[in-house]
């Protein structure tokens, strides 16, 4: 129900931004010595001459049928939607590639700060994750590319590989912007993971399983690992759609072809039609990977089960 | 009498049978870097089939000894000293897998609150299953056991309890499955950390009574801990009395609560109000001071700054046991000046009751809008309050007592018809709208003062704010209020620059009883004020209570679940179910005998300090829920004097037994009187309130 609020107030802004966009997108496609007749003609083909209203139900179409038109300067005459899907299919093996290596690392570095609170393990990794973490991800990857990728043949400068290249290639070039990425997000996940375990640790719940003979990787696993990853996948479920549009900057670093990077080259060049596209893509992308999360959530806490069945 | 010089001085050797022996155990924990003593050498045995009792004040140790029974430390707590036994094997030398061995095979442990001791995410089968897994049943076996072991602490519809999740159940059943579990292996020794705090009193009288059979079913040893004197009384065969990481005495119950022998426990008895004690006859005692800092070192008497007998061998070495009787020991320099203890003070101001009515609730209803649906949380509730007149008000949770204070201060208006009087004029029904004369008529002291003071400001300015908003005093005159306040409430001119925080739970409590009395009220609304206070700072709070209304002329309604302090402090009593009140009279005749059939399950549940109590009423299953509330007498669904066909139909009226003291019931005084038989029909009444 929420989604659908959310998903009609997204098309509505999304209608908006060439409306509302500073100067006139027309000029900045056809270029600045276009000629007047020029210009009404590229606005009338962006659909700017059309009411608002006119324009909303047009985008709903174009979602209906996932046809938003051609391109109009980031790829002149390619389908939009061929573009889109090519970014999506890169970011995915991004993200994707970044959550397998972060989720269980810094899942395990939460747990095992948890179990070993206050000593020197848990202040070392804590402030490690800390320290890695304010640093901006761009800035690590720079780091990475001067630090691994120029003195060591294996790392990659470029995140793409050459194409029809080999899976373990592919992942070989991925591997920079990986570790940009894990730097960023390990300490955080792993402290939100840190203090759901030690929460669950702390809980009569425990101490009874403890109590009642359970060794302790049996009272992980069946009592602490529900009740302490929930806020974890609560967080990781926003953070991974955040992942697919929100990596502009790595993208960029590392050349890679990303959503973030397709959106910022579509609005460099006023390329509405990619622009909306891509920026729904990501915002639907987002709205599912929090639903799923919910759910998740929901499936392992029987009492948010209850709340959402209530709603 | 003898003085040893030795530090652990301890009872001779423990012997193998002992289902738990403690052995001279010291124990600290470590806080940033530092050990802090909490345990000093705790010895005591419980042998096969006994059940022994400790107690004593909030950190004293109890906890800490009760893991240590099962060698259970938290990640900063060191064992000193000493040995922990079960059967002669020791658990301080075993190892892991022998440790697990022997949680799993030999005891359980149940703690204080349920719903915090099962898991939230997991089915109660899938729970009560585990425990006999560890064990080495199957699965298939584990669920054919679980579902035994629920029908044995006699939970209503165990199959269905199996399917459910922990939230779904209230917190008595949530404690019988944990004791369910508890239960499991047989054990040898079953270790209870008050078990039933928190409980309501009748679903506490319901577990304990459950606890005593199977007691007598399993022939295992048990281990209590309660801060509630009366729950060990009826209880245990022996207590041990903890005070600062030490046992201070020790012997069988009726010796040690009838004839103590230690300054503390003695202390600690006469601190609650024993023997339908009354504020008209004596004060409470309130031991002066506190507890010693956590973790000091203290190789004397740890009772010694606060002991009324204490001389200066007390400070220069650990005290003796003294024998006094078989089994029975105190520890203590002059266990034979016990006597010179100092009663506490009778009281020799009279009470003084007016005859005028200064607030009255007339007529007060209140209903909820809920989803559509009408709530009923309070029917036709009347009552009246004298000036310098406490009325008792007492009701399961959920009965309505909050609901009633909160309309009386305005938080919630009445429906149409009701009204809250101050000398015959109708108030406002809302606080917002009410004039200052109305507000600073009514205040409230609350259960919890953390919640109910602003903890960024300090004493001075929460009292401040209060006088000048309710009585327009300001400046210099108004400081001048502040300090007298403060200094009825017992609350040195230094507390007054100091934050909530930085004070003890008493303390705070006095400065919240400090604010409701800056506007001069007439009527201070008491929500188990004390509850959250150990025995000894509860006792100062009542003493300060009564004093205040005596000077002051202030009227109380005293909410509370402990009967012993309502009967201490009311002169009237109310009592109240789903709303209503059942039944209202001078505190005399509430305990003459003649009840509504309620109040008479309600006072049949108090676990009684003074011996075993007479057979309980089982007041069986839950209250009904107020959105439904039952035909007839609203009682009738729990009622064990319920007529068939008239209670279910008919609402009795209010009806005067005594002047001033009235019953709804249809039941004339000599029914009411007649002996029952006690039939224990538990099980079908939690079925049906499960089955709604
Ligand atoms: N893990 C811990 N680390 C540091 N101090 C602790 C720890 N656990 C308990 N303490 C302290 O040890 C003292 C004894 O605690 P314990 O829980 O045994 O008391 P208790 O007698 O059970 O009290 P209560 O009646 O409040 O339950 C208290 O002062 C408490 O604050
Ligand atoms: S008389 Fe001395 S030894 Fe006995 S309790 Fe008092 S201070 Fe302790
Ligand atoms: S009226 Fe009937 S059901 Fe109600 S209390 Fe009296 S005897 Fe019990
Ligand atoms: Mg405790």
């Amino acid at each position: 129900m929420l989604a659908i609020v959310t998903l009609a107030f997204l098309l509505v802004i999304v209608t908006l931004i060439p409306n509302i966009a500073p100067g006139d997108p027309a000029r900045k496609i056809a270029g600045g010595t276009a000629s007047p007749e020029r210009l009404i003609e590229v606005t009338e083909s962006l659909g700017l001459r059309d009411s608002v209203a006119t324009q909303l139900w047009k985008l709903v179409k174009s979602v209906g049928t996932l046809n938003f038109g051609d391109s109009f300067s980031v790829a002149k005459g390619e389908p939009v939607m061929s573009l889109v899907w090519t970014a999506l299919g890169n970011s995915a093996k991004l993200v994707m590639l970044s959550l397998i290596v972060i989720v269980p690392l810094s899942i395990l570095g939460g747990l095992i700060t948890a179990y070993k609170k206050d000593t020197w393990i848990d202040r070392t990794i804590i402030n490690v994750g800390i320290a890695f973490s304010a640093i901006p991800d761009f800035v690590a990857g720079v780091f990475l590319l001067a630090f691994l990728a120029v003195p060591v043949d294996f790392f990659k400068v470029q995140a793409a590989a050459p194409p029809g290249s080999s899976y373990l290639t592919q992942i070989q070039h991925l591997l920079l912007p990986v570790i940009a990425v894990l730097m960023v997000y390990f300490g955080y996940i792993a402290r939100v993971t840190r203090a759901g375990t030690i929460t669950a640790l702390d809980s009569d719940y425990t101490r009874t399983a403890f109590m009642r003979g359970l060794s302790t990787p049996d009272v992980f696993r069946k009592h602490i690992a529900r009740n302490a990853l929930q806020p974890t996948v609560a967080v990781l479920g926003t953070q991974l759609g955040y992942l697919f549009g929100g990596m502009v900057a790595l993208e960029r670093v590392f050349g890679y072809q990303g959503v973030g990077n397709l959106i910022l080259r579509a609005v460099d060049r006023a390329d509405y039609p990619v622009l909306r596209a891509g920026v729904l893509a990501v915002a639907i992308i987002y709205m599912l990977a929090t639903l799923s999360a919910d759910l998740l959530v929901a499936y392992m806490n029987p009492r948010a089960r209850q709340s959402l069945g209530d709603n | 009498m003898t003085v040893t010089e030795s530090h652990t001085p301890e009872p001779a050797d423990p012997s193998e049978h002992a289902a738990l022996a403690i052995d001279g155990l010291e124990m600290s924990y470590i806080v940033r870097g530092k050990p802090r003593k909490i345990l000093r050498g705790v010895s005591f045995e419980v042998r096969p089939g006994e059940a022994y009792g400790l107690v004593g004040e909030s950190g004293c140790g109890k906890s800490t000894t009760a893991y240590a029974a099962l060698r259970y430390l938290p990640g900063n707590g060191v064992i000193d000293a000493g040995r922990v036994l079960s059967g002669g094997e020791e658990l301080t030398a075993m190892s892991a897998s022998q440790l697990r061995e022997f949680r799993a095979q030999r005891a359980s442990m149940v703690f204080q609150d349920p719903v915090q001791a099962v898991n939230p995410v997991l089915k109660i089968g899938t729970q009560v299953a585990e425990a006999f897994q560890v064990m080495g049943q199957s699965k298939s076996e584990a669920r054919v056991s679980a579902l035994a072991a629920l029908e044995r602490v006699r939970i209503a519809a165990p199959e269905s309890v199996m399917e459910r999740y922990p939230h779904q159940l209230s917190g008595g059943m949530l404690q019988r499955v944990v004791i369910a579990m508890g239960l499991a292996c047989d054990p040898n020794l079953l270790v209870l950390d008050e078990p039933t705090t928190g409980l309501d009193a009748t679903v506490e009288a319901e577990v304990l009574d459950l606890v005593r059979d199977l007691r007598s079913e399993l022939n295992s040893a048990i281990l209590l801990i309660a801060h509630n004197l009366g729950v060990i009384r009826t209880m245990c065969d022996r207590v041990g009395v903890m005070y600062a990481g030490r046992i201070v005495e020790e012997g069988t119950v009726a010796e040690v609560f009838d004839n103590p022998s230690h300054p503390y426990t003695k202390g600690l008895l006469n601190s609650i109000p024993r023997r339908g004690l009354r504020k008209t006859d004596r004060e409470l005692f309130a031991i002066p001071g506190s507890a010693p800092p956590i973790g000091a070192d203290l190789p004397f008497c740890t009772y010694i700054d606060r002991c009324p007998i204490a001389t200066d061998i007390c400070r220069s070495a650990v005290p003796p046991i003294v024998d006094r009787s078989d089994g029975h020991w105190t520890r203590c320099h002059h266990a034979d000046r016990i006597g010179d203890v100092p009663e506490p003070d009778e009281v020799t101001v009279p009470y003084d009751i007016g005859t005028e009515q200064v607030i009255g609730v007339e007529g007060v209803s209140k209903t909820f809008r809920q989803r559509g649906h009408e709530v009923p949380a309070l029917v036709g509730v009347d009552l009246g309050f004298a000036e310098g007149e406490t009325l008792g008000l007492v009701g399961e949770s959920g009965s309505g007592k909050s609901t009633l204070a909160k309309t009386m201060l305005g938080v919630h208006a009445p429906d149409e018809g009701g009204a809250i009087t101050l000398r015959g004029r109708k108030m406002a029904d809302k606080a917002t709208s009410r004039v200052t004369e109305s507000v600073r008529a009514i205040s409230m002291v609350f259960q919890n003062p953390d919640s109910a003071l602003n903890r960024a400001w300090t004493v001075r300015r929460i009292l401040q704010r209060s006088v000048v908003k309710l009585t327009g005093i300001k400046g210099a005159a108004a400081d001048k209020r502040v300090e007298e306040i403060a200094e009825a409430m017992q609350l040195s001119p230094r507390h007054l620059d100091m934050r909530p925080r930085q004070l003890s739970g008493g303390l705070k409590q006095r400065v919240a009883i400090a604010r409701a009395f800056a506007g001069d009220p007439e009527v201070v609304v008491c929500d188990e004020p004390t509850s959250a206070l150990d025995v000894s700072v509860q006792a100062a709070i009542l003493n300060l209570l009564a004093r205040l209304q005596n000077e002051e002329r202030s009227s109380y309604m005293f909410i509370s679940h402990d009967i012993g302090v309502v009967r201490y402090l009311a002169d009237r009593i109310a009592v109240m179910y789903l709303g209503r009140i059942m039944e209202i009279g001078s505190t005399a005749t509430m305990f003459d005998g003649t009840n509504h059939p309620y109040t008479e399950a309600l006072l049949s549940a108090v676990p009684n300090v003074d011996g075993v109590a007479e057979d309980r009423i089982p007041l069986t299953g839950s209250i009904p829920s107020p959105a439904n509330p039952p035909p007839g007498c609203v009682f009738h669904t729990r009622c064990h004097r319920a007529i068939a066909g008239l209670c279910e139909v008919t609402v009795p009226e209010m009806v005067e037994l005594s002047p001033g003291h009235s019953i709804k019931c249809h039941l004339t005084v000599e029914q009411l009187q007649e002996p029952i038989d006690v039939d224990a029909s538990i099980i079908s009444a939690e079925a049906a309130a499960l089955l709604d």
